[in-house]
């Protein structure tokens, strides 16, 4: 459930993290520093056959991503009728239509280990200001892991709430939700820090 | 930074996505729900402050940005990072920055008011801030038009500011982890 990407052998898949992202962000400079109906048009092409046919992702994996912005993009497109002209509007619209298409091939198509990997390497120059990019894999796991601790201390609070009586009170439930949480969360930290978590590594690996 | 400090950030990114899976509120006639999202937004800053709650939600759309399917309307991935209201997302961070920097300059006299001082503040005038011009250029539409589009969320996000403020006040009171410069002499 947690996760997006979809397994695959394709070139696309096959294709380095960083490559990929960095293809997404001059796809979209580009789409953005020539506004023209013909170059927006090729790369909504380009992006589909990339996705659906070399990926070849389902296409409902894509309309999962275009599901929660094309609303807005057919609002956006009406305000562009009222305001400027047909022409501008569609161009916008197949713009942004093409960025969320190529992000979602991205996703599609990319581990998250890989994307960990990119984000750790992008902050490695940060690393002279005592940034730890090694830590960014620890964090997203932290995250991950906590997401369903929370919902469930939440439920395990409003059922206790509710034995006593209460009911439908939210503001009542997250105090002593963060309470506990946070307590939780410290005790984490100790945990980690007994096990070695808080060593600062030497500047190259050394062994003991 | 401890390594407590670090599962305190994990914590409230987790947080803001529990939050995002409660149910969304419709508004009619715009295509972005109210959700209790910017609720933990503000609630990482009044909580954490300024760095740790930046910091928190940072690490949220990184995880987003991963491809998990944390917000609200299900979605995730860098497809969310590229859509016309993206700057709501990218100003989450530097919201629960100046809320938190916000919190921590009225540390020792924080009550219901200054909370809500700084809820108002960061979490709704830094984020339109954002958002609305954001919108306004990547989607070519003129500012009036966003501007219009957002005021519907105005009342909910007020609701949401008083909300994280009572909490705020309360959490402070019970288990305060701000600390003040001058008294952490004795912390590691």
């Amino acid at each position: 459930m947690l996760s997006l990407y979809a397994p695959g052998t394709s070139p696309v898949h096959r294709t380095r993290a960083g490559l990929k992202l960095a293809a997404l962000a001059a796809l979209g400079t580009g789409l953005f520093a020539l506004p023209r109906i013909e170059v927006v048009a090729a790369a909504l092409v380009g992006v589909l056959v990339a996705g659906l046919v070399v990926a070849r992702l389902p296409a409902r994996a894509l309309w999962a991503q275009v599901r929660p912005v094309w609303l807005l993009l057919a609002a956006l497109f009406g305000v562009h009728l009222l305001v400027t002209d047909a022409l501008t509007g569609t161009v916008t619209v197949l713009r942004l239509l093409t960025l969320v298409l190529a992000a979602a091939v991205v996703t599609a198509t990319t581990r998250v280990t890989a994307l960990v990997a990119v984000v750790e390497w992008l902050l490695r120059p940060l690393e002279v200001v005592g940034v730890r990019p090694a830590r960014v894999g620890l964090m997203v796991a932290m995250t991950l892991r906590f997401i369903p601790v929370v919902a469930e201390r939440a439920a395990r609070i409003r059922e206790a709430q509710a034995a006593r009586g209460a009911s439908g009170m939210r503001l009542g439930l997250l105090v002593p939700l963060l309470i506990q949480v946070l307590q939780l969360a410290s005790t984490l930290g100790e945990a980690l820090d007994a096990r070695g978590a808080d060593d600062v590594p030497a500047r190259r690996p050394r062994r003991a | 930074m401890k390594t407590r400090d670090l599962a305190y950030i994990a914590l409230f990114a987790a947080i803001v996505a529990v939050l995002g899976q409660l149910p969304a509120v419709p508004v009619p006639g715009i295509p972005v729900p109210i959700t209790a999202q910017t609720l933990g937004v503000m609630l990482a800053g009044s909580v954490l402050g300024a760095k740790r709650g930046g910091l928190a939600l940072l690490l949220f759309l990184a995880v987003v940005a991963m491809g998990a399917p944390l917000l609200a309307s299900g979605s995730g991935g860098l497809g969310v990072f590229v859509g016309p209201t993206a700057g709501y997302l990218y100003s989450w961070p530097v919201a629960a920055f100046v809320i938190g920097w916000l919190t921590e300059r009225f540390w020792r006299r924080l009550n219901l008011a200054w909370a809500l001082v700084a809820n108002l503040l960061g979490g709704i005038v830094v984020i339109y801030a954002i958002g609305i011009p954001f919108t306004s250029l990547y989607a070519d539409v003129p500012l009036s038009v966003s501007a219009t589009g957002s005021l519907a969320f105005i009342p909910g996000d007020v609701v949401k500011a008083v909300a994280a403020s009572v909490v705020a006040v309360a959490v402070r009171r019970a288990y305060p982890v701000i600390e003040l410069p001058g008294r952490r002499a004795t912390a590691g």
